[in-house]
């Protein structure tokens, strides 16, 4: 009897505290926050991506699964991340035909015969999360800034809309978002990446031709990347650090 | 989308059809140009003692203060948060050259420009306080700070502390200008701003409107008082003025020279947007029409002997030219260095609304206001060395 009403309390209490948890996740779930990731340490991580340019299909499910999971403006010319399709008439590296319509979120039409002297290939473009970001300097209240674990990030309660900001990213990864009036761009899928998963364009890439890689994980397969490719930064001319390293970069691509 | 794409050509990253920066961020550089550039005038009289601008000094300095009040408005009509840019201050990131702006800014305003001001009318305030009537009264009251000493002594000393304060409000509006320049001279990632010299074209083409500005306004208001304008003052304005002039014109040139014989790789984008849409307001309004015509001008009055009736009108001509082509050439920054991609493989155009936040009806409203201003400045502190005030001292 005694021992019944034991395991009764005991029982109820474990009911009691895990509804309260159940109902506390859901409440997180229904507002659409990330719960905490305690485990993480971001010390312990400093982030880069890898995009093989040889794989991308230009299929735009990065583009379309980015937009999904950031909440991004549907409209046209907000973008965290796009794809572009080069055009490289023989050799001509100074003037390549770019385009990228709708930044690949519909895919790609077909526009070029194949056997026209050229080249073509697909450029997925997203935020280099630079280590020496021109960004984060020029802001004015700090409202942008570099994670300790290599990402480059935005508070949006801080950001004045000033745009310099925008100015002063080389990639063009930056746009004002039109429902608050501050700035946004790729956080690296923070809210993803801080419990253990992989970013939503790098999961939804059918070919693998995007990578998230941990630099400071040594069994990370990114150093193995990096070792055996011969990899590029977009316009390292610029000096900004940048983390995202293309395989089989042309030169017309800037 | 249609209207997006409408005058984009070639190839812009997707987060690129949109211009960040709207005709508000033109008039900050052109109006805080004007403060800095009429301040300088001002210290001419009062550091190099050139005697003969005198007429002009009191003036200069309420053309700067009334300008100085108006150069934040555009910024804060820009942000997109305007009710946090207070965090500027209190939480300044300080690697951020923006971030500065507001400490150069109210140091200039409160430690240069109100401090040289009320130094300098001490004598008027305090004989105001005593003599007017109504609520002016009060307000002079409020403005001697409760100091009534006007004897040989203070005064002495009130202008000695003046002569100080210019003389640290001369590199002061050197930064506060100079600064405004680095903000775009900085961005590397923009070929169209990136220079060391950006800082340096800004001042002296500031000098140059500063100038520019008062003078015509010295001409404006004795026509408006119908006092006589003093010749000698207005011949030494000009000729200072052209001086300025020749030095922008200069950096300008050198700075064009080099990008056309360096050609690097952002060279050929530039040399096309400039031969193309920047056509009409770099080439024509701002070098030909805002800077060789008022330059050949000025020019004429050195060489030729030119009637007084004759070299006012050549002044007033080549003032508002010179006024009409450096707020060209901050148009050609700000703008031009936003209508190429930074991919150098495109080009958009700009679309100026009209009563929109951002549009040509505040940025018309907020170039009246700084006259508005000074109007009441005016009215408030009379600047006027000959007139009114000699017949009072009678």
């Amino acid at each position: 009897m005694n021992r019944d009403r034991r395991d009764f309390l005991a029982q109820s209490t474990k009911l009691l505290f895990l509804t309260g948890a159940a109902q506390l996740g859901f409440e997180a779930l229904l507002r659409g926050e990330p719960e905490a990731a305690p485990n993480y340490k971001t010390t312990d991580h400093w982030w880069g991506m890898i995009i093989d340019i040889e794989k991308c299909i230009g299929c735009g499910n990065c583009v379309r699964a980015c937009k999904e999971e950031n909440d991004v403006p549907r409209e046209p010319y907000y973008f965290r991340t796009w794809v572009e399709r080069y055009h490289v008439p023989d050799g001509d590296i100074e003037r390549p035909q770019v385009d990228s319509p709708n930044g690949g979120y519909d895919g790609f039409p077909e526009k070029y015969r194949a056997g026209d002297g050229a080249k073509s290939f697909f450029v997925p473009k997203m935020c280099n999360h630079c280590a020496h970001s021109p960004c984060v300097q020029v802001c004015p209240v700090g409202a942008t800034f570099e994670s300790p674990d290599g990402v480059v990030l935005v508070d949006p309660t801080y950001c004045l809309g000033c745009r310099y900001c925008v100015q002063a990213c080389p990639y063009g990864c930056r746009y004002i978002d039109p429902r608050t009036h501050t700035v946004d761009k790729c956080s690296l899928c923070y809210h993803r990446i801080t419990k253990g998963l992989t970013t939503a364009c790098c999961e939804a890439c059918p070919t693998e031709a995007r990578v998230l890689g941990d630099l400071k994980d040594p069994k990370d397969p990114i150093h193995e990347f990096l070792r055996t490719h011969k990899v590029q930064v977009l316009k390292p001319q610029m000096a900004t650090g940048s983390k995202t390293y293309y395989n089989g970069l042309d030169g017309s691509v800037r | 989308m249609e209207s997006i794409l409408h005058g984009v050509e070639g190839y812009m990253y997707p987060n690129e059809m949109e211009l960040q920066w709207s005709v508000l961020i033109v008039l900050y550089p052109f109006i805080t140009g004007l403060v800095a550039g009429a301040f300088i005038l001002a210290s001419l009289e009062r550091v190099f003692r050139v005697e003969s601008v005198k007429p002009t000094y009191r003036l200069a300095l309420l053309t700067a203060l009334a300008f100085l009040l108006v150069a934040p408005l555009p910024l804060q009509l820009h942000l997109g948060h305007p009710e946090r840019s207070l965090e500027m201050y209190l939480t300044p990131h300080t690697a951020s050259a923006m971030a500065m702006f507001g400490f150069v800014y109210l140091w200039y305003l409160m430690a240069v420009l109100v401090l040289e001001i009320w130094l300098d009318y001490r004598r008027d305030i305090v004989r105001l306080a005593q003599t007017a009537t109504g609520p002016l009264r009060y307000l002079y009251r409020a403005m001697t700070l409760g100091s009534y000493d006007v004897s040989e002594e203070a005064l002495r000393v009130d202008d000695r502390a003046g002569y100080v304060i210019t003389l640290i409000g001369i590199p002061s509006a050197f930064l506060l200008h100079g600064y405004v320049g680095f903000i775009f001279g900085s961005v590397k990632a923009n070929p169209w701003w990136s220079t060391p010299l950006m800082p340096i074209v800004f001042l002296f083409s500031a000098i140059v409107s500063g100038i520019a500005t008062v003078m015509l306004l010295y001409m404006a208001a004795t026509r408006l008082r119908q006092a006589t304008i003093d010749m000698r003052c207005l011949d030494t304005i000009a000729r200072y003025l052209f001086y300025a002039f020749i030095i922008d014109f200069s950096l300008e040139m050198l700075d064009l020279v080099h990008r056309i014989y360096e050609a690097d790789e952002s060279f050929h984008t530039l040399d096309f947007m400039v031969k193309t849409r920047l056509y009409l307001p770099h080439i024509v309004v701002q070098i030909v029409l805002g800077t060789l015509v008022p330059l050949g001008l000025l020019a004429l009055t050195q060489l030729v002997n030119l009637t007084e009736r004759a070299r006012r009108g050549t002044y007033a001509l080549a003032g508002v030219l010179t006024l009409v082509g450096i707020f060209a050439m901050r148009w050609n920054v700000v703008i031009g260095g936003q209508l190429f991609s930074k991919s150098f493989l495109g080009y958009t155009t700009y679309k100026m609304a009209f009563a929109t936040r951002e549009g040509l009806l505040p940025a018309v409203l907020l170039m009246i206001l700084p006259f508005v201003i000074l109007w009441a400045l005016v009215r408030l502190l009379p600047p006027w060395t000959d007139g009114r005030e000699a017949e009072t001292a009678a």
